[in-house]
Order: C-alpha cells, then sequence, then structure tokens
C-alpha cells in the first residue's frame, strides 16, 4: 500500500478530513521552504502538495504566479523541487508528499529520469496539470512500475465519460477542484459541489479531495464535510509571501505563516458535524453496494 | 470548405500532428476546448458556414488579396522574379482579419457573446476588436504591459472600436504572458466567452481552425499564380511567429512537390546570443500553451524570454504543424536577423513603393537572398502578410538610432 493509500486509510478509520497544504518549492527560497514542510506537518498537515516552479502556470491565479516567481527569482527548478523533497523525505519517513507541476520541465528532463529522481527522493504522487489521462503517454506508466501515484484533477464541468477515464487512470487520491477558473478564485456553491461529489461516490471508492478557493476554516469544514479532505493551497502562499525578509525574520516567523493549517486542523477535528458522518455514511453504503 | 491533402491531412481526430499538437491543458479548461473542438468540426462540413465566411471575406475584407510581381525589387536581386500576395492590403492592414472573422462567426453560432483575445503588437487585438464592432459582440484583449506601453497606437486602436485592454503585469509582461491570461479568463467564464487565439498554436481545434480559416491565402495564391504565369512558384516564402500566414500559405501547396517552402523565424539578434525567437531554429520540443512543439526553454523546461524587433514574432513557440513540417522536411525554417530585416522594410519601399510589416520584412529579407542564387526564369511567392504603418515609428527610432552611432 503506498503512502497516500495508508494515509487516507488512517483518516478515514479515524474520520478524520484530509489537510493538504500546498506550496511552490523554493518558496521564498529553498531552506525557508523546507522548514515550512516540515512546520506543516507539526501542526497537523497530513499530505503535502509541493509545487514545481514553471515560468507559465496557465491554471494558477495570481497568489500563485507570485510565489512561483519569487522562488524562480531565488533559483528554483525541478531538479531542486526534487532536492527539496528529499531533504525532506530524510528526516520524515511518513508524510505523503505529491509533486504538482506542469509538463515542460518534466518532459524536459525526459520522462524516465523524472520517474527514477521522484523515486529516490521519496516522493509518493505527482499531479501535472495540464497533462490530461490521454495524453499522459508513458510517464503514467513510469511512475506506476514505482508505485508512485498518479493524481488526477476533476472539475464541476468535467462530464461523465471523462470522469470515468480520469478516475481509470487514477491513483492515490481524486483532486476535485471546486470552480471554475484558477487557483484561488472564489468556490462554486455548496450544493453543487455537493452534487458534484455525490456523482463521484458513485463512482470511485477512491478518496476525493477538495481543492481551489478554500481559505480559511469555515470553507474547510463546510468543504470537508462534503468529501475526504481538503487542499489549501493560494491561502497559504499569501501568508508565505507576507513572511519578513530571512535577515529580518523572528524564530515564531514560519509557524505563525504555517498557523493557517494549525487552526483548520483544529477546525476540521472539532467540527465533524452529524451531516458529515451521514454523507460519508451514506458514501460508504454506496460504495459497498458497488463493491458486492 | 478546407480539403485535407494527402499525407499531409493532419490533424488527427485528437488534434495530433505526428507527435505535436495534442490537448495540454488543465481539467477545468477542457470542456470549453472540447465543446469548441464539437462545434468547429460540425461547422468544418457546414457548406453554408464557408459561403457565409466567404462572403464576409469578399465585401468586408476586401478578399481576394492581389498577387503582384515586385519588378523593380527582382531586378536589385538579379535573380529569380519575386511575386508578393498583398495580405497587407486586407482590412485592418494583416491577414490577421481572415482568422477573425472566421471565429468570430463560429462564437455568435455558439451563441457566445463575449470574445476574449491574446495580443503582442496588437494586430490581432485590432481585428478581434474590429469584428467584435461588426457582430456586436463585447470583446477583452489581453495584452503584455510591456507591449501596451510599446504599442499605444494600437491601443487607442481597439478601445476606439470598443474593445476593453487589459495590460497583463505577469511573466515577461509580453504576449505569451497575454496568453497566459486570457486561458485563466476562458477558464473562469467559459459559459459565455469564447477565445479567440490570434495564431496556429494553443490545444486543438485551434491549430487546425485557424489553418483552416488562413488557407484562403494559399487556395487565392494558388490559382493567381497559375493564372497569371501558367505554372506554380519555385519558392513560397513566409515568416514564421506562431505560424498563422505562413501555414496559410503553404498548406494549399503542401501536395506540391515541386514547390519548395521557406519560413523565415526571426534571429533578433542572431540565433548564437539569447536575444532571438526563433524555436523551429534553435529551439526544442516542449509542451506549452496547450500544446506539443518546438519551444525556446531553458535546460530546467523554462520559457525563456524572447527577443524580435517585430513585436508579432516575439513569441517563444510555434505552431504544432509548423513543428511537424520541420521534422518531415517538407518545409525548410530559417532565421532572418533584425539587421536584415530592417534592411529589406527599407528596400521594399524604396523599389516598390510598398511599406511592408516588419514581421513580414523577415520574409522578404530571406526572399532576396533566395533570389539572387536562383534564375531568372524562375519565381519566389513571398506572403506579405502585413502593412508596415504600424512600424514606421520603431523603424524610424531605430534607423536614427543606427544612422547616428554608424557616422
Amino acid at each position: 500500500m503506498s503512502r497516500i493509500a495508508q494515509c487516507a486509510a488512517r483518516a478515514s478509520q479515524e474520520r478524520r478530513g484530509l489537510l493538504i497544504p500546498y506550496l511552490v518549492a523554493g518558496d521564498p527560497d529553498f531552506a525557508t521552504s523546507l522548514q515550512l514542510m516540515h512546520e506543516l506537518v507539526r501542526q497537523g498537515a497530513d499530505m503535502l502538495e509541493i509545487g514545481i516552479p514553471f515560468s507559465d502556470p496557465t491554471s494558477d491565479g495570481p497568489v500563485i504566479q507570485r510565489g512561483v516567481e519569487r522562488a524562480l527569482g531565488a533559483g528554483a527548478s525541478l531538479g531542486g523541487t526534487l532536492q527539496l523533497a528529499a531533504h525532506f523525505r530524510a528526516s520524515d519517513g511518513q508524510t505523503p508528499l505529491v509533486l504538482m507541476g506542469y509538463l515542460n520541465p518534466i518532459e524536459t528532463m525526459g520522462y524516465a529520469q523524472f520517474a527514477e529522481a521522484c523515486d529516490l527522493a521519496g516522493v509518493d504522487g505527482v499531479l501535472v496539470v495540464d497533462m490530461p489521462p490521454h495524453e499522459a503517454g508513458d510517464l503514467s506508466g513510469l511512475l506506476g512500475e514505482r508505485e508512485i501515484d498518479r493524481i488526477f484533477l476533476v472539475a464541476p464541468t468535467t462530464d461523465s465519460a471523462r470522469t470515468a477515464e480520469i478516475i481509470e487512470s487514477t491513483s492515490g487520491y481524486l483532486y476535485y477542484a471546486s470552480l471554475k477558473g484558477v487557483t484561488g478564485a472564489r468556490l462554486e456553491d455548496r450544493e453543487s459541489v455537493a452534487n458534484d461529489m455525490a456523482r463521484l461516490r458513485k463512482l470511485t471508492s477512491l478518496p476525493v479531495v477538495i481543492g481551489f478557493g478554500i481559505n480559511d476554516e469555515e470553507t474547510a469544514v463546510a468543504m470537508n464535510t462534503l468529501g475526504d479532505g481538503v487542499i489549501i493551497g493560494s491561502a497559504l502562499v499569501e501568508r508565505i509571501a507576507a513572511l519578513p525578509p530571512a535577515g529580518q525574520r523572528q524564530a515564531s516567523s514560519i509557524s505563525e505563516a504555517a498557523s493557517l493549517i494549525g487552526a483548520v486542523r483544529r477546525a476540521l477535528d472539532n467540527c465533524e458535524s452529524r451531516d458529515s458522518r451521514e454523507s460519508r455514511d451514506s458514501g460508504d453504503a454506496s460504495r459497498k453496494e458497488r463493491d458486492s | 470548405m478546407p480539403e485535407a491533402s494527402g499525407e499531409f491531412s493532419a490533424p488527427d481526430e485528437t488534434g495530433h500532428f505526428g507527435p505535436y499538437g495534442g490537448v495540454f491543458v488543465g481539467e477545468t479548461l477542457m470542456r470549453a476546448v472540447t465543446e469548441l473542438a464539437a462545434a468547429y468540426d460540425s461547422l468544418r462540413r457546414d457548406e453554408r458556414f464557408w459561403q457565409g465566411f466567404d462572403a464576409e471575406l469578399a465585401s468586408y475584407v476586401g478578399r481576394p488579396s492581389p498577387i503582384y510581381l515586385a519588378e523593380r525589387l527582382s531586378d536589385s536581386c538579379q535573380g529569380a522574379r519575386i511575386w508578393l500576395k498583398r495580405e497587407d492590403l486586407n482590412h485592418t492592414g494583416a491577414h490577421k482579419i481572415n482568422n477573425a472573422i472566421g471565429q468570430a462567426l463560429l462564437a455568435r453560432q455558439m451563441g457566445k457573446t463575449r470574445l476574449i483575445a491574446e495580443t503582442g503588437a496588437g494586430q490581432h487585438g485590432v481585428a478581434s476588436a474590429t469584428v467584435a464592432a461588426r457582430l456586436g459582440l463585447e470583446c477583452h484583449v489581453y495584452m503584455g504591459a510591456e507591449d501596451v506601453l510599446r504599442q499605444a497606437p494600437n491601443v487607442y486602436r481597439m478601445e476606439s472600436l470598443g474593445a476593453r485592454v487589459i495590460a497583463v503585469e505577469s511573466g515577461s509582461r509580453t504576449l505569451k504572458d497575454a496568453m497566459n491570461e486570457a486561458l485563466r479568463d476562458w477558464a473562469a467564464n467559459v459559459d459565455d466567452t469564447y477565445y479567440l487565439i490570434g495564431t496556429v498554436a494553443g490545444p486543438h481545434p485551434y491549430p487546425c481552425m485557424v489553418r483552416d480559416f488562413q488557407s484562403v491565402i494559399g487556395r487565392e495564391a494558388r490559382s493567381q499564380f497559375l493564372e497569371r504565369t501558367g505554372g506554380l512558384p519555385d519558392v513560397l516564402v513566409a515568416c514564421v511567429g506562431g505560424g498563422s500566414n505562413a501555414i496559410g500559405l503553404f498548406h494549399p501547396f503542401l501536395a506540391d512537390r515541386e514547390v519548395a517552402m521557406v519560413g523565415v523565424e526571426a534571429a533578433g539578434e542572431g540565433l548564437g546570443t539569447a536575444r532571438h525567437a526563433a524555436p523551429l531554429c534553435a529551439g526544442r520540443p516542449g509542451v506549452l500553451h496547450g500544446n506539443r512543439t518546438y519551444l525556446m526553454s531553458d535546460d530546467d523546461g523554462q520559457i525563456l524570454d524572447t527577443h524580435s524587433i517585430s513585436a508579432g514574432l516575439d513569441y517563444p513557440g510555434v505552431g504544432p504543424e509548423h513543428a511537424w513540417l520541420k521534422d518531415l522536411g517538407r518545409v525548410r525554417y530559417v532565421a532572418a536577423s533584425d539587421a536584415e530585416t530592417l534592411a529589406a522594410f527599407h528596400q521594399l519601399t524604396r523599389l516598390e513603393g510598398i511599406v511592408p510589416a516588419l514581421e513580414s520584412s523577415h520574409a522578404l529579407a530571406w526572399a532576396t537572398r533566395l533570389a539572387a542564387d536562383m534564375e531568372r526564369g524562375q519565381s519566389i511567392l513571398v506572403n506579405l502578410s502585413g502593412r508596415g504603418d504600424k512600424d514606421l515609428e520603431t523603424v524610424a527610432r531605430l534607423t536614427g538610432a543606427h544612422s547616428a552611432s554608424a557616422s
């Protein structure tokens, strides 16, 4: 069982929502990223999504774009991202790491070399934003051989035929982008997300985590009741942007930047509403029905 | 209606030209792209749509554009005869309008009320704003903040036409960033918005669709040339940024094996420097803006800043069909420098009384060089893709600087 699957199974057993922060590798610099990663885990992150910096992040909103620009300005790269993962892994053997990025740096490195490097660095999953399953070529197979999960996105606009194709290609967890547009935009209304979740539950037993547009405890709790967990990206990257320059940082600066994740962790753990148990139970029931 | 031409009848159903092209977009854009592909696929077979398109081209654009034998230019080269396909005579001054009209008609058919477009120099932005005014559609044009400063007259022109021009401050603040921003807008507003891409790049169906709309250039040129000379030209020459005017000229000739083709990229300050915009000559395959093609990118896969004297060629990618035609060896891709381009600009202006766009001047620079090495009985057809009024200020500034430094 992959680290991601183990982590998700444990959370499900404990009836805990998965909390997955996203940060850009090397934003604002390599050392700070590494400190932040450990701090996020300390404050309650279940897994980490690490953005591979790319000059043209077309699926990202302004907050993450600026994070990417900061990282590239400080010399970040795909190679550096893999090094960051390896450094993290050297002192944390537990927390699943997912790399999220765009295809061009990966294609430039070469699929085989990338898959091998992920394996060596202790990366558990890969999400390539601009690579739909049918364009994945050898990459999915190469990652699969190394038991690295292939994570894909489903959007509110994804039709059922595509949803089935995406689920077929996905392992680890399914990423539900809960809005139209780019990262950091506003959430779709709760009801349409709930409808989509019900639809996805019937199609897969994979954990479904919800991302795009979750920026505080309240939205996190609301979305978590509908899925198996939440991804928080732009709201965290915004706090990273506000970090004082390295020279002027207090010992507490890093933990303050990560405190959003701590607050969401507490909110998720305290607010397991009845509503959520019901929806999850019915999810379990439909899964059992399908399995039997 | 566009016809397939034998072995060159790409793309396949999934939008691939050999290993190039395809649909590399985030899931949030997938439905928009799929819907567009389906809409275009059905329209492509609709005779009435093409009749409507042709009628617009005739009455609104002023097509067919003539071919013109540039006698004094040819004489100065002492070699092959140089002919020009006069896209500079189109309404709005360039070939861009052909595609803008085709896509705007499609947008209207799809029930979209809002057009968005990206622009570099502003030519495609002007063409989009023009057809939006013509069809009563809302129009937002994304333009890199750098380009907004460099191309102020075109910004005013677009705004006069009723378009809103949005300055893009991200990345290198040029054409590629404008395209990034337009893609983001489209993802967020898929319901009412049509993204009118100005070149043969982007995810499928854009490279195929834009080629189909621009192929009117080559179809006209082919029959005009046959009529005037009784044969076909020996060589076709066109400039290549994204590559829409070039593919428009080349495509209807692809099956004519005896016709050689040359695409001229922007060598900027030289292919040996970092300051050029020639992905086919000096780049490598990769994925950007929805398709796999040749790109200017570094060893880490980051997209590089480009440079060209002409803002219209200042783009780090190129249409995937060009990437494929390069690998097949059907088209030869070369590059002309800023200096050669400026010389060609002046040469055509003085010898023929035609002021070419700096984009098209790249093609002229190569054609005149080529002509000198060819026989007098041979002929070259150059796509004069646009007029140079928009570039006079740039040329005046550079020429002034050049004379000053030379003296």
